[in-house]
């Protein structure tokens, strides 16, 4: 190994760099490894006709999108759904979560340590046994196969990426900032308002985007609590793909694919190193 | 005080939330594990374990499989990212690495579903590329696909902690041992990876939760027998409301689990002392 990476330089030296065969064996093979089975999928999105042993589809087009997106389809519905519980997931979440950061970044809490592990308790636990028990809760009081039962899963999911990250954008905002619009009159309540929250923005927007996403993109909870009544669209995805009708599933994966791969392309903006260095303390 | 009491008062509802609908819940599928026909007792777990053996075995086989593969891949990239000498390389492989990262479990089951079938993208471009014939493609939609889904999924989870704390480790030290003459794969096993240890665990526990409690993945690539005890615990529902037997599985697979736990816990309280 030392003799060969002592090697390198001197290869390089004579402008030729015999490293990069190698290394372009490695990172196209990984290439493949991750863009092989999106390029499949979207292979499946267009495909009209395909079956053994065609190596691509038979023909292309966009009959299924067109039968996915009909008004009377069961996607459309599913897609409004999802957008709905996720919006609304997002907005319980963040209400819970501002106060609890706001507390546990600024105040003196006992048991601060604990607390902040409470709410990793739902990512640490196996949670499907705890669905089940849920969802037979959930049939007694009357909110199984409802948005509202749906939507009340999705925040206990996410509410660990909500305090985490909410608790983090409020400990980056300078406190200094706070006590000096205190100190010219203004009341706690106004400061936290129109000093401590416009700056920690960026940071509860990320927090909203990351509970987005679990929402959207929920399925064990679903599965027990919204099905059959409340149609999501990973419950389509399941539901299609099962039934073997892979272009209507793939065309559901996509639709569930872009706003991940979107965010996670622009993941470092909304999360600046501030921030996410003091995510968990 | 009264500051305290504001502060307990702000993260009191949160708190409530997580406790009624995940540790209450959590509760109640323990108590529940050992309700039976007639009070209680342990029936259900000789039920569980009569029509579930194989599966707890296969369960518990493919998540540690998988949570090996993961390390190994996670502290490669990780490596390769914070010792590589060619920017260049680098830079693709950072970019690279972790597209999977914000994928759907349920979205990365239908993508591996087709991919690796025996007709699916895989094998045709091996047949195409003669490196196999028609006849020697097989299927991967059995254990291997699980493992190779979970691998795929977590991987760049794993890899984002490990590479972030690599990049943190003193570089006074790695070009130390560069200019004793140690070569970068002595370095990454003998100083980068013991540095890293901590948070290297961390991840990898996280993917072992998260791998024990995924329902979609099995369900789309392996549903026949054997498969994950989460595919069981859904069709004892499903199909006979058994919501006994379900509960002793939930319980087995978060003893299962708390066994990881315990490991880990000790580990970091050895290193402590």
């Amino acid at each position: 190994m030392s003799i060969l990476s002592t090697s390198a330089p001197r290869l390089s030296g004579i402008g030729l760099d015999l490293w990069w065969i190698p290394r372009a064996a490695v990172l196209g093979l990984l290439a493949f490894v991750i863009f092989g089975p999106l390029a499949n999928l979207a292979l499946w999105a267009v495909a009209e006709r395909w079956y053994f042993p065609h190596a691509l589809p038979l023909d292309y087009g966009f009959s299924y999108w067109a039968r996915v997106f009909s008004p009377r389809g069961n996607a459309m519905e599913s897609l409004a759904n999802s957008v709905f519980v996720a919006m609304l997931t997002v907005i319980v979440a963040t209400a819970l979560a501002i106060p609890a950061g706001y507390a546990l970044a600024r105040l003196k809490l006992p048991f601060r340590a604990v607390i902040l592990l409470a709410f990793l308790i739902p990512q640490a636990f196996p949670n499907l046994p705890v669905y089940v028990n849920v969802a037979r809760l959930f049939y007694q009081i009357g909110l199984n196969g409802t948005i509202a039962g749906v939507v009340l899963v999705h925040v206990t999911h996410g509410l660990v990426y909500a305090v985490w990250i909410t608790t983090a954008a409020f400990a980056a905002v300078d406190e200094e900032l706070e006590q000096a619009a205190r100190s010219v009159g203004a009341s706690a309540l106004r400061a936290f308002r129109d000093v401590t929250l416009p700056l920690a923005a960026p940071g509860l927007l990320a927090s909203a985007i990351f509970v987005f996403l679990e929402s959207l993109d929920e399925f064990t909870g679903s599965y027990f609590v919204g099905a059959p009544d409340v149609n999501l669209l990973p419950l389509l995805l399941y539901t299609s793909s099962a039934g073997g009708n892979y272009q209507v599933a793939s065309i559901t994966a996509l639709l569930l694919l872009i706003p991940s791969i979107a965010f996670m392309l622009v993941v470092e903006r909304f999360l600046k190193s501030d921030v996410l260095s003091k995510v968990g303390h | 005080m009264p500051k305290n009491l504001l502060g307990l008062f702000l993260v009191l509802p949160a708190l409530a939330v997580v406790v009624l609908l995940f540790v209450v819940p959590l509760g109640a599928s323990v108590v529940g594990a050992f309700v039976t026909g007639d009070g209680y007792g342990l029936g259900n777990f000789t039920k569980a374990f009569e029509l579930y053996t194989s599966d707890v075995i296969f369960t518990v086989v493919i998540v540690s499989l998988s949570t090996v593969l993961i390390g190994l891949f996670s502290v490669a990239i990780g490596g390769y990212l914070t010792l590589g000498e060619n920017p260049r390389a680098v830079a693709i492989l950072r970019w690279l690495y972790r597209w999977p990262l914000f994928i759907p479990f349920i979205v990365v089951g239908q993508v591996l579903r087709t991919f690796l079938a025996k007709n699916g993208l895989m094998n045709n471009v091996l047949v195409a590329g003669g490196i196999i014939t028609p006849l020697q493609a097989i299927s991967f939609l059995d254990w291997r696909g699980i493992v190779i889904a979970f691998v795929w999924k977590q991987t760049p989870f794993v890899t984002l902690l490990v590479a972030g704390a690599m990049a943190s480790v003193d570089r006074g030290t790695i070009e130390a041992a560069r200019n004793l003459g140690a070569s970068r794969l002595r370095i990454l096993i003998e100083i980068l990876v013991p540095q890293v240890a901590a948070t290297l665990t961390v991840g990898l526990v996280l993917s072992f939760v998260t791998m024990m409690s995924v329902l979609s993945v099995p369900l789309m690539i392996n549903a026949q027998s054997p498969t994950m005890l989460t595919a069981d615990i859904a069709f004892r529902i499903n199909a006979y409301g058994d919501y006994g037997v379900a509960n002793a599985l939930g319980l087995i697979s978060l003893g299962v689990t708390a066994c990881v736990a315990w490991f880990y816990l000790r580990h970091s309280m050895k290193e402590k002392t």
